[in-house]
């Protein structure tokens, strides 16, 4: 659990820093926003992990296990995060980034005053979804043999050889925690929707 | 590429300031490679025995083969995954009530079950129960499972999305319902969604590495094992991860480009379902669109 919530933390700040990266009028920084989407989010997490954990011991960057699967989710879901919040930007109406304009406010205070806010709360929905995504796939940190929910059913099952009353209970679980994720998610959109 | 438009048009000052963060921003980014370089390099992981074993003729071969059977793997879970999410939507949007309840139950379980469970569970799961699969097909058959689900609710979204007077005039005209979805309504919605699902199938493929922990000698096992012997894990891990990013990116323009031909044929204001949050009302819940 805080596995999923401090990369969730993470990648909500790296997703909304390479979003604003991808709006913004410098371009080097909209290249590094792009090329760091395309990159991260083409990658599968397996790899992703496969390459911190083995690959760069070997280049003297070891740290111990549960930072650095948080990182790794952090870093896989901040891409999808960057995506979520990029499509929100570009939902909102360009008139009031105009407005905003007009009334003399600079880029930082147009995205973070007027645009980011509307563009949030049009992307409740997908977000939610990326953070169930995030619940799911903190079970691959398992990888790294953190003591956490799917890493004890396996090697529990080992252990006893009584596999599924135990691959039973983590997926049960792991229901309990995605399906009410769902319906939270459902009802934040609903709060914070905003009525046009 | 997104146009800066949350900026004017820039009068001489703001160029000027836009070009200083320029260059402040592409030495900020360079620095950074730069430090990994540095750190690479006091490593000595930047010399050549390492990397040069990479395009080593049997080591490109051993890797190819892994790829290959990646892409075995993605390709009959695909085609398994797609004819379960087509039976599954029809079965959600069904006439009788427990037919579409039981698939609604099969859905919504498959999909918020974490795939890896899934995975070890038809794999190890299965074998001690006396269940002897071949380990490729129980591997396709939990992918299928999951991206199955998944894509069912695209396919209902899709169809949902059209119009409800496309069925009412195939009712009309005198065709049956099966008639009517499958000349009226299947060619309409297939087109929308073709985006959504190609961008599935890239989650699908990237899904397929997760068949390293199960033993299976795909892309990513065979770096692991390639790795280990040379001793440049590091490089290796770099390089596959280079292979899926290249694959899923030409799947990705391969989504775009159809999306782009799709919009010019049916004129500019044509809908496609994406997974976007408009899609997700019709679908009633989460959807596609999550890695």
């Amino acid at each position: 659990m805080s596995l999923t919530l401090l990369g969730w933390l993470g990648a909500f700040g790296i997703g909304l820093l390479v979003a604003s990266f991808r709006v913004s009028p410098v371009p080097p920084l909209r290249w590094f926003g792009a090329t760091y989407v395309e990159l991260v989010r083409n990658c599968p997490l397996t790899v992703l992990f496969f390459l911190f954990w083995f690959g760069l011991p070997n280049a003297g960057v070891q740290l111990p296990r549960f930072p650095s699967a948080v990182i790794v989710l952090a870093v896989y879901t901040s891409s999808f995060v960057a995506e979520a919040i990029r499509a929100g930007v570009n939902t909102v109406a360009a008139g009031q980034a105009e407005a905003a304009r007009s009334l003399g406010l600079t880029f930082g205070q147009v995205l973070g005053q007027v645009v980011l806010p509307q563009a949030l709360r049009s992307v409740v929905a997908p977000l939610g979804n990326v953070f169930i995504a995030l619940i799911k796939n903190s079970s691959i940190a398992y990888t790294i043999s953190i003591v956490e929910l799917t890493g004890q059913a396996q090697t529990l099952a080992i252990r006893t050889a009584e596999v599924i009353p135990v691959f039973g209970a983590a997926a049960a679980a792991y229901l309990v925690l995605t399906l009410p994720s769902g319906a939270a998610v459902g009802f934040l959109e609903r709060r914070l929707a905003v009525r046009r | 590429m997104t146009a800066p438009l949350l900026s004017d048009a820039l009068g001489p000052r703001g160029r000027r300031r836009t070009l200083v963060a320029s260059v402040v921003a592409g030495v900020g980014v360079a620095a950074l490679l730069a430090v990994v370089l540095r750190r690479f390099q006091a490593e000595g992981e930047l010399a050549g025995e390492l990397w040069s074993p990479l395009l080593d003729a049997g080591t490109l071969r051993y890797l190819g083969a892994g790829l290959l059977n990646t892409l075995k793997l993605a390709a009959a879970a695909m085609v398994l995954a797609l004819a379960l999410g087509g039976v599954l939507a029809l079965g959600r949007l069904a006439k009788g009530r427990p037919l579409r309840w039981l698939a609604g139950v099969v859905v919504e379980f498959f999909r918020g079950f974490p795939l890896l469970l899934l995975l070890l569970f038809s794999v190890f799961g299965l074998r001690s129960l006396g269940y002897d699969l071949p380990l490729f097909w129980s591997i396709a058959g939990a992918l299928a499972l999951y991206n199955g689900a998944v894509l069912a609710e695209i396919f209902r979204a899709g169809i949902l999305s059209l119009d409800r007077g496309q069925s009412e005039a195939a009712q009309v005209v005198g065709l049956r319902d099966w008639q009517g979805m499958a000349y009226v309504i299947l060619p309409q919605a297939v087109r929308r969604m073709t985006p959504a699902i190609v961008s599935q199938l890239v989650t699908l493929l990237k899904d397929t590495s997760l068949a390293y922990f199960v033993q299976y000698t795909e892309l990513l096992r065979r770096g692991q094992l390639t790795g280990g012997f040379d001793r440049n894990l590091l490089q290796v891990s770099i390089a596959v991860a280079l292979v899926y990013i290249l694959v899923n990116f030409l799947l990705g323009r391969l989504a775009r480009r159809l999306e782009v031909r799709q919009r010019r044929r049916l004129g500019a204001g044509a809908l496609t379902v994406t997974g976007g949050p408009e899609d997700l009302v019709a679908a009633g819940g989460p959807g596609a669109g999550a890695p």
